[in-house]
């Protein structure tokens, strides 16, 4: 056991935030530590950045952009970016659907995709969640029919995140529905400008404009866009699920959150239990950090070390706990959420109630924190 | 930077762990003991001399081993697994430590080398009655005629202080010079015994005109380096209450599996098991900062050691609290009884954070510091 990087561990550190802080865009990263909302093009402008010098998609093979690094330095390179307020690489691409076609893909979609994915010239959307299928995922109703070389899609996907940005989407349809619910569904890609693709907004609780519903009306999709062979779309999912579950702590941002909270609310600062909460939420993200070090420190043989799903529970916590934190702080200021840009209410303040409020989304997605119970209780404890 | 014990370490574990499950495996077998003079098992201490296990922490010149903070809290963990009674904490690592800490080279020869043989037991003496996790001595005060020093006062709770040889005790200096550490011998002193929560046991110990010998150089102010002491057993003692709670999540997850209630067994029932999974998130979470704090040891800066001890102390008692109050609840009615680890696993978890400082203090000494630094920094 020892404490310290290594030398190059260390160097490698020192790179990555060097290229961060100096090679993003200030303006980009202001917003991101505002807590602002970016827009398309900035979040664009910044996986294209990361992209020229090779750390948009380190973690895939290295024959399409990967880096072969260790699953340390993978650490450092996540926390980093989030400690300099670098938009993380748009997840639909360099997290899921990417490493999904470079696994599963045909020769012919990984030249068509990959690099494309990669500079975010394409841009993702996910469409597995339905009205009907949510963490039970496996019983969507979504369907494609075979006609000719063709798959014609019917039906409706929900809760589709940046989707009315998406040019196209990585979709699970049902293709046999005689199966047993997990064996009769395929994963397709779907251009989004196909005649009979329709995306229609759902306004969130923050007032804000994120996800949507996709609807499905005759979609024609050639039978070159399923990715792997017909009724293999579980195995797939399923992967790509194990992927979106790694690196889901977002410590590095909470922290970030918390040191600016620290700031902003300064004139709170001398009352002992606002020091008291601050300080216990500084130890809660410690125990994290260094579970996330531990998780990577000792995961080289390739099998997940059981405490990766305490990553994901505990870091969705300590991120609404943050921001619950920041409501209380603005106290009646936080009530100018929707007030104009010339409120006299101070930013961070008439921000804290939405933020709050949109962060509730982290224990659902993602597979919700029952469900990483339910994984640790059954997969670790064999309860 | 690696969370990995090495083989040797790993070969250290199963060793002690070998010795202490022949002991204790059995809790009938730990009732016994604590239930009888002294309170723990002198045999057993004599083979944890032998394998060189109480001579860890010092070094090969006092008679010691040499070992550094890993191998000590591999130990503690083990002994926290089986609830042992051993006051190895107590007499090893806080006495032990502050003898070495400020001893002079023929006290640490003499005191240290006789510790690690298992010949003498030492308890440290350093809190008042209502006292609460000082530094500075103040219910002990020490006098000096010439070169002779005598103590005056009363400590409590001095844990394994009953059956100590030697009391390792903190007075305050005289013309408020500060506070010393003082050896004064067990027969020079009226103790009275009790048992704690846990069944371990501890004593007041009432100085009245007691002989004392300065350790080390006479009339020094040494509270830094009995703070430091201090916080190298707090560290110790999460190493010890990990134990206790990897034992109680195992035990807890095993009962599930095997109770039956309404016809099937209790991991039928999610609000159950989502319980038994929120206690292994803060089993994982003080595992990262009792690793993390004891490696900060390594490092040698008394102030980094301070603040692990505050951060660790401060998880351990939330992650203690939570996983020892499930353990019993899940248990049901059996937690409750005495004849049961569970609940006694609870009652040692209570009063570690007790003696060693609870969650509260240390959060007060972290609110008092949060504008020292932007964001903590886990390298
Ligand atoms: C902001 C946001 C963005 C999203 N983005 C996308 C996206 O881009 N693409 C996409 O495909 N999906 C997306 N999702 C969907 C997300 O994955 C689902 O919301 C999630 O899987 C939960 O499904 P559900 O909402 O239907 O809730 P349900 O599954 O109906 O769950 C309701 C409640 O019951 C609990 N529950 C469910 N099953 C169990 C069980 N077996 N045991 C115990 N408790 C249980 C859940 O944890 C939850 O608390 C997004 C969701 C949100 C909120």
């Amino acid at each position: 056991m020892q404490l310290e990087l290594s030398p190059s561990d260390a160097e490698f550190r020192d790179r990555m935030r060097e290229f961060f802080t100096t090679q993003v865009p200030q303006e980009i990263r202001d917003t991101v530590l505002e807590g602002r909302h970016l827009t398309r093009d900035q979040i664009v402008e910044s996986q294209q950045v990361l992209n020229a010098e090779g750390l948009a998609v380190p973690h895939w093979p290295t024959e399409w952009g990967g880096q072969d690094w260790s699953e340390l330095q993978r650490h450092l390179w996540h926390e980093e970016m989030q400690r300099a307020g670098v938009p993380l690489p748009l997840a639909f691409n360099a997290s899921m659907i990417g490493p999904v076609i470079a696994q599963f893909g045909s020769e012919q979609q990984k030249q068509r995709f990959l690099p494309d994915t990669a500079n975010l010239d394409i841009w993702w959307s996910q469409g597995f969640s339905e009205p009907d299928a949510g963490s039970d995922l496996a019983s969507l109703r979504t369907s494609a029919v075979r006609d000719g070389d063709d798959w014609v899609v019917n039906g409706q996907k929900t809760w589709t995140t940046l989707g009315q940005h998406g040019d196209w989407i990585f979709t699970l349809v049902r293709t046999d529905p005689e199966v047993k619910k997990q064996q009769g569904i395929s994963m397709l890609l779907i251009d989004m400008t196909t005649p009979g693709v329709e995306v229609r907004p759902i306004e969130l609780i923050d007032g804000g404009h994120e996800v949507n519903e996709v609807w499905f009306t005759d979609v024609r999709v050639p039978g070159e866009n399923m990715v792997g062979e017909v009724n293999s779309g579980w195995t797939q999912a399923k992967f790509l699920l194990g992927n979106e579950r790694v690196g889901v702590a977002p410590v590095g941002a909470t922290k970030r959150a918390l040191a600016t909270l620290k700031q902003n609310a300064a004139d709170q600062m001398q009352d002992p239990l606002v020091r008291a909460r601050v300080a216990e939420l500084e130890n809660d993200l410690l125990a994290l950090e260094l579970t996330a070090l531990r998780v990577v420190a000792n995961s080289t043989d390739g099998a997940p070390h059981p405490a990766s799903s305490v990553l994901k529970l505990q870091g969705t916590v300590l991120q609404q706990a943050v921001s619950e934190l920041a409501v209380e702080l603005a106290g009646p200021a936080s009530l100018a959420a929707r007030a104009d840009d010339d409120s006299p209410q101070e930013g961070w303040a008439r921000r804290a109630a939405p933020t709050y409020l949109n962060l509730r989304k982290a224990s659902i997605y993602g597979g919700s924190n029952e469900i990483q119970r339910q994984i640790i209780s059954r997969t670790i404890l064999g309860l | 930077m690696d969370f990995t014990y090495d083989d040797e370490q790993q070969a250290l574990r199963e060793a002690v762990r070998g010795l202490l499950k022949g002991a204790y495996a059995d809790h009938e077998a730990r009732r016994r003991t604590v239930a009888e003079e002294p309170g723990f098992d002198r045999a057993l201490w004599g083979r944890l001399a032998e394998m060189g296990v109480l001579g860890l922490p010092f070094s090969e010149a006092d008679g010691g081993v040499g070992a550094g903070p890993v191998e000590i809290g591999i130990v503690c963990q083990e002994l926290g697994r089986v609830l042992a009674p051993e006051p190895y904490l107590a007499s090893v690592v806080h006495a032990g430590g502050l003898v070495a800490a400020v001893g002079t080279a023929e006290q640490k020869a003499d005191l240290l080398g006789r510790l690690s043989a298992g010949e003498l037991v030492l308890a440290a003496a350093d809190t008042s009655p209502g006292g609460r996790w000082a530094s500075r001595a103040d219910g002990v005060r020490a006098s000096a005629d010439g070169d002779t020093w005598t103590l005056d006062g009363v400590a409590d709770p001095v844990v394994g202080g009953e059956s100590a040889d030697v009391l390792v005790v903190t007075a305050a200096l005289p013309d408020d010079g500060g506070t010393g550490v003082f050896l004064v011998a067990s027969d020079d002193v009226v103790r009275a015994g009790y048992a704690t929560a846990d069944l371990t046991r501890a004593a007041s110990v009432t100085f009245a005109g007691s002989a004392a010998t300065p350790l080390g150089e006479p009339g020094r102010d040494l509270a830094a380096s009995i703070a430091t002491i201090s916080d190298l057993t707090r560290i110790m003692g999460a190493n010890q209450a990990l134990g206790v709670m990897q034992t109680q999540v195992r035990a807890t997850t095993d009962y599930l599996k095997s109770r039956k209630q309404f016809g099937v067994t209790l991991n039928t029932f999610q609000a159950l098991t989502f319980r038994a999974a929120d206690m292994y998130v803060s089993l994982e979470l003080a595992q990262s900062l009792v690793d993390w704090a004891t490696m900060t040891i390594a490092g040698g800066d008394p102030e980094a050691v301070a603040e692990a001890a505050d951060r660790v102390g401060l998880q351990v008692s939330r992650s203690g609290r939570h996983i020892g109050q499930e353990a019993i609840q899940l248990h049901g009615g059996i937690g409750m009884t005495a004849e049961y680890a569970v609940g006694v696993g609870t009652a040692h978890l209570t009063v570690l954070e007790q003696w060693l400082g609870n969650g509260s203090h240390h959060l007060t000494r972290l609110a008092a510091r949060v504008d020292d630094h932007e964001l903590v920094e886990a390298l």
